[in-house]
């Protein structure tokens, strides 16, 4: 068991096969004290790859994206049944500590959320700094990369110590995609990212997820149909904490297998 | 209709208006009693006025009278010399001076720690249950009479110890300060967004890292703040320290001895029948007043943002 635990902080990042599974969730049932959110979800989350998770609100949608890096254990009486494998690890094993789940599975939230007290570069490399990674060169490095990542190196490069509140939303957004890039996660959640930002700041949020995709894997919560037609390659229907439907999106959305499904995504309810 | 008007002009409902065609205003753009209304606006505006400069009414009253009698005797020797015997002329309370700051910096070695960490708690971690107990606790605390804490380190400290000494004075004001720095950390603590905790632990930071380095470092301001307030709060503490630290005429380099404090020298000068140590109470009580106004006004420089100017 401790050699799963070791495992987690040190294995190097095998190369991935084209359709690889990242994710495996078997069974998936999540309680907060008695309120039954998710009931027995399971799917394969496709390894660099775009999987969308739609939903009307209150089905389950953000509970089921915490608990793949189980965030959602922040709430005191949150308990959880069931398997979710991380390119084959038990994220729930009794030795994993959350923490280094959370390293290899990032998450990007719905509000911009840049450290206040820090400039542009130290929320970059917050999370090397303070799991005690990286000496300043290699920093500088990785804050460069993840920048460039979050297609936002050429807009701060010049302003690189101002404080990070001093952004607009969208770059503050972008912001916290590099933030999250930087710990070079596996995984990265994103928690509706664009649903606070204009329809600019929002393709550009998009084109970055597109692009990387290349590299990573995306497991994005969206309200937005469009949105999640656009942009992913599989979609999830949650209703009601059940998962409805898991396909290809675009069958879900030109012909999907079942009629909650069909009466969701054209907006006759939800 | 006549009737529909009048109950409108008593009571000012906005009337119903069912049909889509009416070519009628839903809502009534003047009020009848228009002049009425603008003077009660008024009125209850100059009361709130009023009671903001009753507010700040004492603290300039009390710093004229203070100035008008103290600042004459606020000179070199008040800063640097001992207290004459009665009958001489002259002499200061340096002693005095340099036991408050001594006496502080006792307080806040034992209130800032368990004070600060204690707020981290009550905020970061714990049952909502275990932490309603402890604010409660904390709550009481800060009511308790502080002579009742004098009393309490008198028989903790000074019995056993077998004498007054500036060791009780500093626990007793230290004493005092934690549950003050724990209620005003926690606060700030809590005013912080649960999205920077979020966030932190999203990046798979430990928790108490992401305590220390994020939640308390986004607090910080506030929380030298409570501190700061704090000691200012016991700086003029008298009751309590007439149990421990007991106020000495002299200098003193031994904590296990009694120490004079300004507050002390104050009380003391202040029950006497001599004029010329009534000059010098009022001389510390200036002093005590500037020190108190000088942590207020160094907490708002100290503390302020370093990006606060850039946004």
């Amino acid at each position: 068991m401790a050699a799963i635990a070791n495992n987690l902080v040190t294995a190097p990042t095998p190369p991935i096969a084209a359709n690889a599974t990242a994710l495996t969730v078997r069974n998936l049932s999540v309680f907060f004290g008695d309120n039954h959110v998710l009931k027995n979800v399971s799917l394969d989350i496709a390894a660099r790859a775009v999987t969308a998770i739609i939903g009307p609100s209150g089905c389950g949608k953000s509970t089921f994206l915490r608990a793949l890096n189980r965030m959602h254990e922040l709430v005191p009486e949150a308990r959880m049944t069931g398997e979710i494998r991380l390119f084959g690890d038990d994220i729930y094993a009794r030795n994993v500590e959350p923490v280094v789940v959370r390293r290899r599975v990032g998450m990007v939230f719905q509000k911009s959320n840049p450290f206040p007290t820090m400039s542009i570069t130290d929320n970059v490399t917050v999370g090397l700094r303070l799991n005690g990674l990286g000496n300043r060169a290699s920093l500088a490095e990785r804050m460069e990369q993840s920048l460039r990542m979050a297609a936002l190196w050429d807009e701060v490069k010049d302003r690189l110590n101002a404080p990070a509140i001093s952004l607009s939303g969208g770059q503050q957004q972008r912001l916290c995609i590099a933030r999250a890039l930087a710990v070079q996660p596996e995984v990265l959640l994103m928690d509706e990212p664009a649903s606070a930002l204009d329809p600019l700041a929002t393709s550009k949020i998009e084109d970055l997820i597109l692009e990387l995709k290349k590299d990573y894997t995306i497991v994005i919560v969206t309200h937005n149909m469009q949105q999640a037609a656009r942009m992913s390659d599989f979609t999830a229907f949650l209703y009601l904490g059940e998962l409805v439907e898991f396909d290809v999106t675009k069958k879900i959305f030109t012909s999907p297998a079942k009629k909650q499904t069909e009466d969701y995504v054209t907006g006759r309810f939800g | 209709m006549q009737n529909e008007e009048i109950s409108r002009r008593t009571m000012w409902v906005p009337r119903f208006q069912p049909s889509a065609f009416s070519l009628q205003p839903f809502l009534k753009m003047t009020a009848p009693n228009h002049n009425w209304r603008k003077f009660k606006n008024a009125l209850m505006q100059a009361v709130t006025l009023v009671c903001a400069i009753l507010v700040v009414t004492p603290l300039v009253l009390v710093f004229y009278h203070l100035v008008k009698e103290g600042f004459s005797s606020i000179n070199w020797a008040f800063f640097t010399q001992l207290p004459k015997p009665v009958g001489e002329s002259g002499g200061g309370m340096a002693n005095a001076i340099v036991g408050t700051f001594i006496l502080l910096g006792q307080a806040a070695v034992l209130g800032v720690p368990i004070g600060v960490l204690g707020g981290v708690f009550l905020s970061e971690y714990g049952s909502s249950r275990l932490n309603w107990w402890i604010r409660f606790a904390a709550d009481v605390l800060n009511g308790v009479p502080s002579i009742t804490w004098g009393m309490v380190v008198y028989a903790l400290i000074v019995v056993p110890m077998k004498g007054f000494s500036a060791l009780a004075g500093g626990i007793v004001l230290g004493m005092m300060m934690i549950p003050l720095v724990m209620r005003t950390t926690e606060e700030v603590l809590q005013l912080v967004p649960s999205g920077y905790r979020e966030a932190a632990l999203a990046l798979g930071i430990a928790k108490w890292r992401a305590i220390v380095q994020i939640v308390v470092r986004t607090a910080l301001k506030g929380i030298v703040t409570g501190v700061l307030l704090a000691l200012a709060r016991v700086a003029g503490e008298t009751a309590p320290l007439l149990f421990t630290a007991f106020g000495n005429h002299f200098w003193t380099h031994k904590l296990t001895d009694p120490i004079a404090a300004m507050p002390l020298q104050i009380f003391a000068y202040a029950i006497s029948p001599y004029d010329d140590w009534h000059r010098l109470a009022w001389a510390g009580a200036l002093a005590l007043l500037l020190l108190v106004l000088f942590i207020n006004v160094g907490v708002r420089v100290l503390t302020r943002d370093r990006f606060q100017r850039n946004v």
